[in-house]
């Protein structure tokens, strides 16, 4: 072989990127969100340090509202037991009863979310988080570098990014200080399930379509995942083949409809596709540019 | 785990990647361009299409119906409301044929360095004119940056043509200038195409409205250029994380940056140069017999030999070259200016070590390539600048080898990267004794003192009065709570220059001496004042490039020779007119007069204390001239 494919360029500078930050920050943690990125991410870091076992934790937000499949395969990635899983969960969040049915998805967001992550970032003292995001998701994020600064309060100065030059990463810190790292940054939606494919990844059933409980609510199929579930006057659940493009909290993710129940179909599908990956997600929609704001205050 | 067949996009298994930049002036229609250029491609979901003909009223409430491409790519809420981009924005499309990611540069001249970042990692650039102005001096900077960072091919978008009613002979001109343009910076290969971006001509598809160009279309000029990327031939790969899971693996983990490594390859270990053979290739789909650039693998070796991240692992027969001092081309990104024998952090690869610019040797201006003097670099500017490391590095010329060529330089303070460079080849030294450097520096040594360090040089003839006047200038500063030291040319030889005679030779030594001594002190944040004849203009001018711009001010206390002769206060120009001592400066070895010295003491009628009191004004006036540093 005297050329790279694509994928197989992809996937060396992202084990890049993962070595790169074991060798040059002392606590790094990998943000596990459970969905498709996760897995891939996931992936990419047993293959970075392969023979030996991953040397950073996973840690789990769990806002608490998460789809059950998803919980149950988070489990089972603890269950392997190469890696650590570490859940945390905005205790206090907890106790004031902050859902995402009561308080609307920013507040729902932002106290179980983004005060989550910080909670558990400054408790742990991780200096470097991994998480699965891409370039191509969303306009913010196409400026986000690949090993980004934040300051102690955890806030991203997008008018004052280190320029980041060829692949030499400038992993300079404070204490107190911390960057966020992006190994997937160059990756597409569709590079990352042609490498799911290709490497026979894991991911959570529920990208799969079958059929599942739906209501329709603003335009979008939400799925009634378990009886907290309130249904609004005049909704009514039916059983809709639907599977997921993206997973997030169930009451704030549309379904999309759809017969794709085999990798190769949801490629099919997807490169047929007209509409965006998270057109699902009810929090990207709540103001224009919600998602730079977001970011600055620490979301990731 | 075998490939499947891919049933859609086939891209996905060629190598076909190219990356490119677009630049151009503001207000030239970059992100036009680009939004157009993902439309027609067909990257852009019905969502999104749905949201920027929304936006597009909104911001055009004159025209409702017209998409604004540029909403598409204009991604940050502050670019928005500027109507400008302000970062590296990156894109991902394809086509049937290849895959592409874009960095969406800024036009504004500030931040020329997002432009030279996002230029690092691509092979082209899309350079934008508009069809009316022509090239502005924009055109001309960002075609140097993109030579400066090795791109070799660009396609030069004519744009806006509509507006110049679609004319070839204005076309025609602007393609002539840029491709001389072009040539003058060293760029191969260069493509002219005239575009109008809002409506698609010569962008997806041949423009109806142009016929009389008759080349191919924006996408196609993409699809068809040369994706090879800027690295080593031989082997070459930097050690970023030593894998060791138990006692019985020990494995060098890194990305190979050139050339090709087989099980077996007899390497050396950089820069110590130890060498071994190659045992295995290890990955966590198996074992590989051999790998090649590009690939992130893991080696083990056939014996123990020392190797720690930061290491360059390389092809025995031809290894890389190791160095400490380079010549290089450096651009500065930092709001503080680039000061020379600075200490920086310079990363390159996976290696980092303490830095520090000893001489810029020219700035070029961006707009002309002219070549011109510096004492620093400002954000933005460009130098070529002589680079010292406290550790040996192997390394590779930028324009071989980007992995290796290239690096940054962090602020050692605030930890920002503040500049970037090109290594252009090692400064081989006689003496190759290295800067060894310190945490602390003069900036932080004097404001710990509450000043600034100065070099107070004072020249003159024997018996002009040069110790009696900085006598009194040294007891004034201190008495108001600077901290001083007097080098009095006499007192220095009878000790450190005991050694030393008065010829010629030995007076360039003794001043040599004395100015790296004061040169120390004012390093350790002191006012020094020297006392010394120092009766020659190149010793003097060799004083004074030791120091920065400001810090070394000349006296020259100018008493004829007639009146120091009357004086003669140690008995000493009796003794020479005797013929007791030869090579007496005034009498039978010259005294060369400073033609601009900052201060022209005349000392005739005047006493001590009136000439000290100008030397202490002037020396204070250019403190609060230059202010002090926060």
């Amino acid at each position: 072989m005297s050329s790279l494919s694509y994928l197989d360029a992809l996937e060396a500078e992202s084990i890049h990127i993962f070595r790169e930050t074991a060798a040059a920050f002392e606590r790094p943690v990998m943000l596990y969100s459970i969905g498709k990125d996760s897995s891939v991410l996931l992936h990419l870091l047993r293959k970075a340090f392969y023979p030996a076992k991953p040397p950073m934790p996973l840690l789990h937000v769990d806002t608490t509202w998460k789809f059950r499949e998803m919980i149950a395969f988070r489990d089972q990635v603890a269950a392997a037991g190469d890696v650590e899983v570490l859940v945390h969960i905005n205790e206090e969040g907890v106790r004031q009863g902050v859902s995402p049915l009561t308080h609307g998805s920013a507040v729902h967001t932002d106290v179980m979310k983004t005060a989550a992550l910080k909670q558990a970032l400054d408790k742990y003292g991780f200096d470097a988080a991994i998480g699965g995001a891409r370039r191509d998701e969303e306009k913010s994020r196409a400026k986000e570098r690949v090993f980004s600064f934040r300051n102690a309060q955890h806030r991203w100065d997008p008018k004052h990014q280190r320029p980041e030059l060829w692949h030499t990463y400038n992993t300079q810190i404070r204490k107190g200080e911390s960057v966020r790292v992006f190994p997937l940054s160059n990756w597409t939606e569709m590079d990352v399930w042609h490498y799911i494919r290709r490497e026979q990844i894991p991911v959570v059933p529920l990208y799969f379509a079958k059929p599942r409980p739906v209501v329709e609510r603003d335009g979008a199929l939400i799925m009634v995942d378990d009886e907290r579930f309130i249904l609004r006057e005049g909704e009514r659940v039916e059983m809709r083949d639907v599977r997921f493009r993206t997973l997030g909290c169930y009451p704030l993710t549309g379904a999309v409809a759809s017969a794709a129940d085999t990798l190769d179909k949801i490629i099919d599908e997807m490169a047929a596709s007209r509409s965006s990956e998270r057109q699902g997600r009810v929090i990207d929609h709540d103001a224009s540019a919600s998602m730079e704001r977001k970011k600055q205050e620490g979301y990731f | 785990m075998a490939m499947t067949e891919h049933t859609a996009a086939t891209v996905q298994n060629s190598t076909n990647l190219l990356r490119f930049i677009t630049c151009g002036s503001v207000d030239d229609g970059k992100s036009t361009l680009l939004g157009r250029l993902l439309y027609d491609a067909g990257m852009v979901p019905e969502d999104q299409l749905a949201a920027l003909a929304r936006d597009s009223r909104k911001l055009h409430t004159d025209s409702p119906d017209a998409l604004d491409f540029s909403l598409l790519t204009d991604g940050l809420d502050a670019e928005r409301q500027q109507g400008i981009t302000i970062d590296v924005a990156y894109r991902y499309f394809h086509t049937p044929r290849r895959n592409f990611i874009v960095a969406d540069c800024p036009g504004h001249e500030q931040y020329t360095r997002n432009m030279a970042t996002g230029a690092s990692n691509t092979q082209l650039a899309v350079v934008l004119v508009d069809a009316r102005k022509g090239l502005l001096p924009q055109t001309r900077r960002h075609t140097y940056i993109c030579a400066l960072m090795g791109i070799r091919q660009v396609v030069l978008a004519v744009n806006k043509m509509d507006l110049v009613d679609h004319r070839e002979d204005i076309y025609a001109a602007i393609a002539h200038e840029y491709r001389e343009l072009a040539a003058q910076l060293g760029i191969g290969s260069v493509h002219c195409l005239p575009v109008v971006a809002p409506a698609g001509d010569n962008v997806g598809e041949r423009s109806a409205r142009m016929s009389w160009y008759r080349g191919p279309c924006l996408l196609e000029l993409l699809e068809a250029a040369d994706t090879a990327a800027t690295q080593a031939v031989e082997f070459r790969m930097p050690v970023q994380w030593v894998n060791r899971p138990d006692a019985s693996f020990r494995g060098y983990a890194g990305t190979i940056s050139g050339g090709r490594v087989a099980v077996g390859s007899e390497i050396v270990v950089q820069p110590a140069m130890r060498r071994a053979r190659v045992e295995r290739i290890v990955t966590a789909d198996g074992d590989l017999a051999h790998a090649t650039a590009g690939q992130a693998v893991t080696l083990t070796l056939d014996r123990e030999v020392d190797v720690s991240r930061g290491d360059v692992i390389a092809d025995a027969a031809r290894p890389a070259p190791v160095a400490d001092q380079f010549a290089a081309h450096v651009l500065w990104m930092g709001d503080e200016p680039l000061l020379p024998n600075r200490a920086y952090w310079l990363k390159i690869g996976s290696r980092t070590v303490n830095a520090r610019v000893t001489t810029i040797k020219h700035k070029v201006d961006v707009n002309t390539q002219a070549e011109l003097a510096a004492r620093r670099l400002e954000l933005n500017e460009v130098g070529y600048c002589n680079i010292d490391l406290d550790h040996a590095i192997a390394f590779e010329s930028y324009v071989d080898d980007r992995t290796l060529g290239g690096f940054i330089l962090i602020d050692r303070q605030t930890n920002a990267t503040v500049g970037c460079g090109m290594l252009d080849f090692a400064l081989r030294r006689a003496a190759n004794v290295h800067w060894q450097h310190t945490d602390l520096d003069k900036e932080a040594r004097s404001a710990s003192k509450g000043q600034q360090a100065r070099c107070l040089w004072f020249t003159g003839l024997s018996g002009a009065g040069k110790s009696t006047v900085a006598n009194l200038v040294e007891r004034r500063l201190h008495a108001l709570g600077y901290h001083t030291y007097m080098l009095d040319g006499d007192n220095l030889r009878h000790g450190l220059n005991k050694d030393l005679g008065f010829t010629p030779e030995a007076r360039v030594e003794n001043v040599r001496r004395v100015a790296e001594v004061a040169h120390l002190m004012v390093d350790a944040g002191l006012i020094v004042l020297v006392c010394v004849i120092s009766p020659f203009q190149s010793e003097r001018r060799f004083a004074r490039h030791l120091f920065d711009q400001g810090e070394f001010l000349e006296v020259f206390v100018d008493t004829p020779l007639a009146e120091c002769e009357r004086r003669d206060p140690k008995g000493l120009y009796r003794k020479a007119r005797a013929g007791e001592i030869v090579n007496f400066t005034g009498i039978d070895s010259p005294y060369e007069a400073p033609e601009r010295a900052e201060l022209h003491l005349h000392t005739s009628g005047l006493r001590p204390e009136q000439l000290a009191e100008q030397v202490v004004e002037q020396l204070l006036a250019g403190m609060t001239e230059h202010g002090h540093r926060a």
